[in-house]
């Protein structure tokens, strides 16, 4: 959404540029002084005061957090007091809530043997929905996506996955969208809920996804809860965005027609911000999907049950074919928000215009549905989907096939392949980030930080490196450190390349723009075993793993600034004689430079939120540490510390890559978006 | 008056289509009977902790339960700790497979200082082995690497890009008990650990290692549905004596046995629910569930299927765990 700011502003900026390019030369060469200067002393100095603990190994601030967290939990174990009492009716309520919605659609409640709706009734409804909030259109995508997930083999499993993520998503927008409003009209409260919600979006959810299954029982509830956290950011970040970005001279007018604050929020702020609130809310339903393979770890149900256990079995293809089953449904919801968005623009322009027809249909529709309902009740045919055909069975094994080829013939050259980057590339920098003393890599990054993002990006260097040296992590958080910046400028490298291609053609955009959709959607385990079988358990692979989530979200920023760049422009450098290499290298790549960094900021954020599940596949580090900690009893205090670690890593690239690009002059586009967000929707132009 | 026309044409349309469709509509949905059961034996909420053989026992079990005794039985894919934390809750009946977590025990079991709301419900018959394995063409190849003082002479095989100069070391799941950084500093192995960080990982890599006549050494554990596939070959590390891995930072011996056994809350031990009696009567051996493991990893069987199959074919060896609850088979 932030796209038509940063185009318009790199307009105005054009001459700007150009003194800005010849102003950075000589941050340039100061970072290289810095490296030079580390890489000196770290030859003398490898290996010691590294800060390293055994893995079996707590320290004192460790068994701190630990007891803290047992005496949190011993106090919530006790039924008298009253915040337990909440939190357990609250828990209750949404069980039993969820539990009825469940019976209506998935699970047979006994002793009837079917549920009480069946396939034919849902897919009607959701042809009915869609059409109401999105247009026919879509019907023609959701009624072929849902009876897939039929034919695939995972019908209920799809509609659980569908019905927690919608219900997570009523709470969410219940609770966002007026604290985003609020948001927006306080820059107090703005100041006390954005890092709340950084810490929310960075913290991995193995951390408190014990806690919480204690707190919340074990079941949907937990399930909702945790999903809760992970998705709700997203929508109370963009609908303070939208708010605070409605035209202050639309609002003036209507101000000095003497309206209430709540007149004219209703009748003006809300409307005029509707769009970019759906657009938030699109960002929800993505992160609420992204979050159940994760809720799978305690009981939640849904699709995230199957790529488990084919996990745990071995079994590629099942895993495989759940995935997609969650990247249809993903594309779904988000077209379907998308369409819905772009629909409550139109309707505010176009006024009565069509509306017979659609009253016209809307009231057939629902005669239908309800006709469906009852057969799907009375029916076992209409109730229990169809077992042929069958497609999940093909797929499935044509995947395990793939599996087995891949294991037989190409693990000799992929091993190679990873052996040398590890050897040539990975080793010598993460020697150079881990193995120098502490207080020389320190230094070295709080000097980096100062010369890329300036005094507010040395004091958030600052702290965090504090924090995390406090938290007795240094070693193991500068190996991820490592992983993931080596990780991230890989995924800037495909991101230029993509992108560029994707921005100058719209053909290849087309192409490219499922793959990057599927990309971002599919459980990364699913796609972490074929890695896995090429290149074994190592850093390299959890570097693939998260290469694979972010390079989507990354080019798709890049491609949309490229688009964004405007036609005169081109123009104007084609008539000087420039070729395509020089065109893009002169003029598309450093006037679309917001979008560039912006991607970079974004790929180092989604990379980072890959750590735990990189660890494991080999990657050790911090994410082997929360694992750790939520599978062994004993170590619930270090993965505690690990998991803050992570969140001080987030905070302190974030700072540094948003003040650098502030610096850069490029501050609206990224403060604006600057947070992981899911979907191809960020890019609403 | 187009409006109603159409509609009143269309709702025509519907009635006449639900009447074709219900007249020849298959099926309609009839109510269940109640299943047999002698006793009232309500909800069995059955942990299933993440790995295939703890699936093995929990759906037979299960099965049983539901089929013979006419229990709800819920099953819930928990890890360790959370199932666990679930006795106290309610909402976790059992843990058919227990791997030791004597750290859980001190927690939650009266006799051993804890809360009281686990108790132990006896042996599972499978008797755990937890050491270090190398694949079998190592073995065939390498005769003597079976024996943990040659390891040192071959470390050089093992080297990876992880483990610098010296011999990679693979660990797996993070919720087994490890001893081996331990181990390796205190019998002095030319060696490294590496969390591979899964299990799934680890099998991965066995599985590579096997199929590309490649050197690994690795952390891993029996009785596992795997060895079926690859019978990985244990390397024999200085023999376990009582307590001689009482100090974590100092153990030099092999990892203890471990006799599984099944946990249950004490609230469950005590409704008196035919469930119980049919728990603490379970009971089988090794091949047993590695062969009902195999029904669900190697040929894709749905666990309940698995379960099925294999209780069909042995109703000798289920009929005394179903007499102990009050039915007979």
């Amino acid at each position: 959404m932030t796209t038509a700011a940063t185009s318009s502003r790199a307009r105005i900026r054009d001459e700007g540029r150009v003194v800005a390019v010849v102003r950075a030369h000589p941050r340039l060469w100061a970072l290289l002084a810095v490296v030079v200067g580390w890489v000196i002393v770290w030859s003398f100095t490898e290996g010691t005061h590294t800060l390293h603990i055994g893995t079996s190994t707590s320290t004192g601030v460790h068994d701190w957090l630990q007891d803290l967290s047992e005496n949190l939990q011993d106090a919530f174990a006790s039924p008298s007091d009253i915040v337990v009492r909440i939190i357990s009716g609250l828990s209750d309520g949404l069980d039993s809530i969820f539990t009825w919605l469940q019976h209506l659609f998935t699970v047979a409640p006994f002793p009837r043997p079917f549920p009480q709706f069946g396939w034919l009734g849902i897919v009607a409804l959701a042809a009915l929905a869609t059409f109401a909030i999105a247009g026919w259109r879509l019907v023609l995508l959701v009624v072929p996506a849902f009876l897939l997930f039929g034919f695939l083999g995972f019908w209920t499993e799809s509609v659980d996955t569908l019905l927690i993520t919608l219900f997570s998503v009523v709470f969410s927008c219940l609770v966002g969208i007026p604290l985003g409003i609020w948001m927006a009209h306080s820059k107090v409260v703005s100041a006390i809920v954005t890092p709340v919600l950084d810490v929310m979006q960075t913290m991995p959810s193995f951390v408190y996804l014990l806690p919480f299954s204690i707190l919340f029982g074990i079941g949907p509830a937990a399930a909702i809860m945790v999903t809760l956290v992970y998705a709700t950011p997203p929508v109370i970040r963009i609908s303070a965005h939208g708010l605070r970005t409605v035209n202050p001279g639309v609002v003036e007018a209507t101000s000095s027609l003497g309206q209430t604050a709540w007149q004219r929020l209703v009748k003006v702020e809300l409307p005029l911000a509707k769009r970019t609130i759906i657009v938030g809310v699109n960002q929800t339903i993505m992160a609420a999907l992204a979050m159940a393979t994760i809720a799978a770890y305690i009981d939640g149900p849904g699709l995230g049950q199957p790529v488990i256990d084919g996990l745990q079995r071995n079994q590629f293809g099942t895993a495989a074919v759940a995935g997609i089953c969650i990247v249809v449904l993903a594309i779904t919801l988000d077209r379907t928000t998308t369409a819905a968005s772009v629909r409550a623009e139109q309707a505010r322009r176009a006024g009565n215009h069509g509306r017979r027809l659609r009253r016209i249909v809307l009231v057939a529709g629902s005669a239908g549905t309800l006709v469906a309902l009852y057969l799907s009740h009375m029916y076992v045919w209409a109730n229990e989907f169809p077992s042929s055909p069958d497609l999940g069975t093909p797929i499935r094994n044509a995947v395990d096939d793939f599996g087995d080829w891949l294991l037989t013939d190409l693990s000799g050259f992929t091993t190679s392949i990873q052996d040398g980057f590890t050897n040539w590339f990975l080793n010598p920098v993460q020697s150079l980030v881990a193995e120098s003393p502490w207080f020389v890599t320190g230094l070295a990054l709080l000097l980096i930080a100062m010369i890329v993002g300036g005094l507010r990006a040395l004091v958030a260097t600052f702290v965090c490196l504090a924090g995390i040296y406090l938290l007795d992590l240094w070693y193991n958080a500068m190996v991820t450190l490592t992983s993931v910046l080596v990780a991230t400028v890989l995924v800037v490298a495909i991101a230029v390349v993509l992108g560029v291609a994707m921005g100058r053609n719209l053909t290849t955009d087309r192409v490219l723009r499922p793959f990057l959709d599927a990309g971002q959607t599919i459980p990364p385990f699913v796609p972490l075993i074929p890695v896995l079988i090429l290149f074994g358990p190592n850093r390299f692979t959890a570097i693939i793993a998260g290469v694979i989530y972010a390079a989507p979200i990354a080019t798709k920023l890049v491609a949309d600034g490229i688009r964004g760049v405007s036609s005169e422009t081109i123009e104007a450098s084609r008539s000087t004689g420039a070729n395509r290499w020089q065109e893009i290298t002169k003029v598309q790549l450093p006037m679309a430079r917001g979008s560039v960094l912006l991607a970079t900021n974004q790929g180092l954020l989604y990379v980072l939120s890959m750590v735990v599940i990189g660890a494991m596949v080999g990657a050790g580090g911090l994410g082997f540490d929360i694992i750790w900690g939520f599978r062994q009893a004993d170590f619930v205090g270090k993965g505690l510390a690990a998991g803050i670690t992570i969140v001080l890593l987030g905070i302190m690239l974030d700072r540094i890559t948003t003040y650098g690009a502030a610096r850069a002059g490029e501050s609206a586009t990224l403060k604006a978006g600057r947070r992981p967000q899911r979907g191809p929707s960020t890019m609403l132009g | 008056m187009r409006v109603k026309r159409t509609l009143a044409g269309f709702s025509a349309l519907v009635t006449a289509s639900v009447l074709t469709l219900g007249a020849c509509g298959g099926d309609s949905i009839q109510n269940a009977d109640e299943p047999a059961g002698t006793k009232d034996c309500g909800d069995l909420n059955m942990a299933v902790n993440p790995w295939v053989g703890y699936e093995a026992d929990a759906y037979v079990v299960g099965y049983l339960a539901q089929t013979k005794l006419g229990c709800t039985v819920n099953y819930k894919n928990l890890d360790e700790q959370v199932s666990w934390k679930g006795f106290g809750t309610g909402s976790v009946d059992v843990v058919i497979e227990n791997w030791g977590h004597p750290e859980l025990a001190k927690k939650y079991m009266t006799d051993q200082g804890g809360d009281g709301s686990a108790v132990d419900a006896g042996l599972t018959g499978n008797d755990g082995v937890i050491g270090w394995y190398v694949p079998p063409w190592m073995a065939d190849k390498y005769p003597d690497i079976t024996n943990w003082e040659n390891l040192n002479k071959y470390a050089d095989m093992f080297k990876t890009s992880e483990s610098g100069d010296l011999g990679t070391l693979y660990d797996g799941d993070p919720g087994f008990v490890t001893n081996d950084e331990a181990l390796v500093k205190n019998l002095d192995l030319n060696f490294k650990v590496v969390y591979a960080g899964s299990e799934n990982a680890l099998i991965e890599a066995f599985r590579t290692a096997e199929e590309n006549k490649k050197p690994m050494i690795g952390y891993f554990y029996e009785p596992q549905w795997f060895l079926a596939e690859v019978p990985l070959v244990k390397v024999d590390l200085p023999k376990y004596t009582d307590g001689c891995d009482a100090d974590p930072d100092k153990v030099a011996c092999d990892y203890p046995p471990y006799p599984l056994n099944k946990i249950v809350s004490s609230d469950f031990a005590d409704s008196g629910s035919p469930a119980y009696d049919l728990v603490k009567a379970f009971s089988w051996t090794n091949d047993d569930q590695n062969l009902v493991a195999k029904y669900i990893a190697e040929d894709g069987m749905d666990p309940e299927d698995a379960a099925k199959k294999w209780v069909d074919a042995n109703p000798d060896k289920v009929a005394p765990w179903l007499e102990a609850a009050g039915v007979s088979s």
